[in-house]
């Protein structure tokens, strides 16, 4: 009989049962979603993988910590899709590694932020928001004005196709080519274009 | 579309989750229920004994704890036998998080559907006069276009203002309905029809243009371009300058500039081109919506009167109004308008 004092005098129960239990949660509602066909294969065929510039945005976005104010998420509320747009589902992520989602909104959501606004209007927004939201209380980003440099672009896209993305050696092969004469904010901007468009025509 | 996933939990991940959800909260009910047998006697110590003189007690729990406890294992039988819980188990009531946002979505339709339709049937300027309307318009205004055109609608640097009476792509109700729709994509090329223009050249054509608009210029170097802006410039913009509205080329012979009237701003606008694009908010908005915001927009000033039927005047109307000219018109317009 596994008594009181059994199991709290012997590290090996304690460890073993402890992780059984806190480990509960995880397996119920985590691990069946890994083989689910929801959430592992794509939406439709416009989610795809997301090109080099594109990439090469998403890790400035993460650098310069865009997530602590912006989700990527719009829940299944009328208050959100009114402003937002369709809500978000789990075949349009599954080239995200790892996900956006983030769980604080200073700023509104980002999901389908693309093809809401002009390119120009996010340079402008993204070097100075009073520029163009003179109520804005978002960081100016003035620095990213400057070349993009990213060599490792190629080291990347082998990584994340070893995670799942479906990327030709032609593609990584090319990449490099395709940052040329960038600059980090136009990476950024192509980023947020490309944002939600999977569901963008329905409401 | 279908992105339903609700009969997406099937064969051993069904069972996966049942077996885990059933094993733990009735193992958590056993386990509660033992507890009623374990013996205790008042007063007695486990033998645990630290901090020197600390010891602990062998007490059963307080039964108001442990009728907590087992509220909280009938509580979950009762929500896994009502909600989604057991695998691919739909529960009682069929509750889905999207069956709960569509039905929030009908309300809502019921409730505002009626006054959008209302107004989606009445013609533009009809809805502009209307308060009820303004005030719907400029609460959609508020949400979806003051990011770029201002709050006040009076635009900025890139972004037209919306009450000055001037348009790139025509200010009649339908018009603006289309811009709003379909969105719309201004290309300027750099250096124009001309692309073999130095920068002396390109200098020459922007003190040429700059006389056309009344701002300060070199004469010498405005007959220059003069010379220039036939080639250069007039396909698009025409012979006077004038613009035109249906391909959304501007009228460079008025007072209003998209991207400032310094001199510098300008040889960079013909050195380097320009592109600005409207995004389309057809589809994302419905056309109720949009309705409403063309009138608020077409009421906010500077609409121009819908083209009358005649084909042979439509053109004549529509015709880009320059500021200096639409001052009359202006104030003509309030007095038929309100």
């Amino acid at each position: 009989m596994l008594t009181h004092e059994k199991i709290e005098t012997s590290n090996t129960l304690m460890i073993i049962l402890t992780t059984l239990v806190v480990s509960v949660g995880g397996l119920l509602e985590i691990v069946p979603l890994f083989f689910q066909k929801s959430t592992t294969t794509p939406l439709n065929e416009l989610v795809k993988p997301y090109e080099p510039l594109r990439l090469a945005g998403r890790d400035i976005y993460i650098r310069e910590g865009c997530y602590n104010c912006h989700s990527q998420m719009i829940r299944p509320f009328r208050a959100e899709t009114e402003r937002y747009g369709h809500y978000s589902v789990a075949g349009e992520y599954v080239y995200d590694h790892p996900f956006q989602w983030g769980s604080k909104r200073t700023g509104p959501d980002l999901h389908r932020v693309g093809g809401r606004y002009s390119d120009q209007w996010h340079k402008i927004h993204l070097l100075n928001p009073r520029d163009v939201v003179p109520e804005s209380n978002m960081p100016a980003y003035k620095w990213l004005d400057r070349p993009l440099k990213d060599t490792a672009i190629g080291a990347k896209m082998s990584a994340l196709r070893k995670v799942g993305v479906p990327y030709t050696d032609q593609e990584i092969a090319d990449a490099p080519k395709a940052l040329e004469g960038k600059t980090e904010v136009e990476a950024v901007v192509a980023y947020l274009q490309g944002m939600g468009l999977a569901l963008k025509q329905s409401r | 579309m279908d992105f339903n996933n609700t009969g997406d939990l099937v064969g051993f991940w069904n069972l996966f989750v049942v077996v885990i959800v059933a094993v733990s909260v009735i193992g958590c009910g056993v386990f509660l229920w033992m507890q009623d047998f374990a013996k205790h006697k008042p007063g007695e110590v486990t033998g645990h004994v630290w901090d020197e003189t600390l010891e602990e007690y062998s007490n059963p729990l307080p039964n108001w704890w442990r009728w907590m406890f087992y509220f909280t294992v009938v509580f979950s039988l009762v929500y896994l036998a009502l909600y989604p819980g057991m695998g691919s188990y739909k529960g009682q009531f069929d509750w889905t998080m999207r069956g709960q946002y569509d039905a929030e979505m009908k309300a809502a339709d019921a409730q505002y559907g009626p006054k959008f339709n209302q107004f989606l049937k009445q013609d533009i300027m009809t809805v502009a006069a209307n308060p009820e309307a303004k005030q719907m318009g400029g609460r959609l205004f508020q949400t979806y276009c003051a990011q770029c055109h201002g709050g006040d609608a009076g635009g900025q640097p890139s972004f037209p203002n919306l009450k000055d009476g001037d348009w790139l792509w025509g200010g009649t109700p339908e018009k603006i309905k289309e811009t709003l729709t379909q969105g719309r994509m201004g290309i300027m090329t750099p250096k124009g029809t001309k692309p073999d223009m130095d920068a002396e050249q390109t200098k020459d054509v922007v003190h040429f243009v700059r006389s056309l608009s009344g701002l300060s210029s070199d004469s010498i170097r405005a007959q220059r371009g003069k010379e220039l802006f036939p080639q250069a410039c007039a396909a698009c913009h025409g012979p006077e300058g004038k613009g035109n509205q249906d391909a959304g080329y501007p009228n460079l012979t008025d007072k209003v500039w998209l991207y400032s009237s310094q001199e510098a701003s300008m040889i960079e606008t013909v050195t380097k081109g320009r592109q600005n694009q409207m995004p389309a908010f057809g589809d994302f908005l419905g056309e109720a919506k949009v309705h409403l915001l063309t009138a608020y927009v077409w009421g906010l000033g500077g609409g121009v009167k819908a083209a009358p039927p005649a084909p042979p005047a439509a053109a004549e109307v529509v015709v880009p109004v320059a500021p200096a000219e639409a001052v009359p018109a202006e104030a003509a317009k309030p007095a038929e308008k309100k």
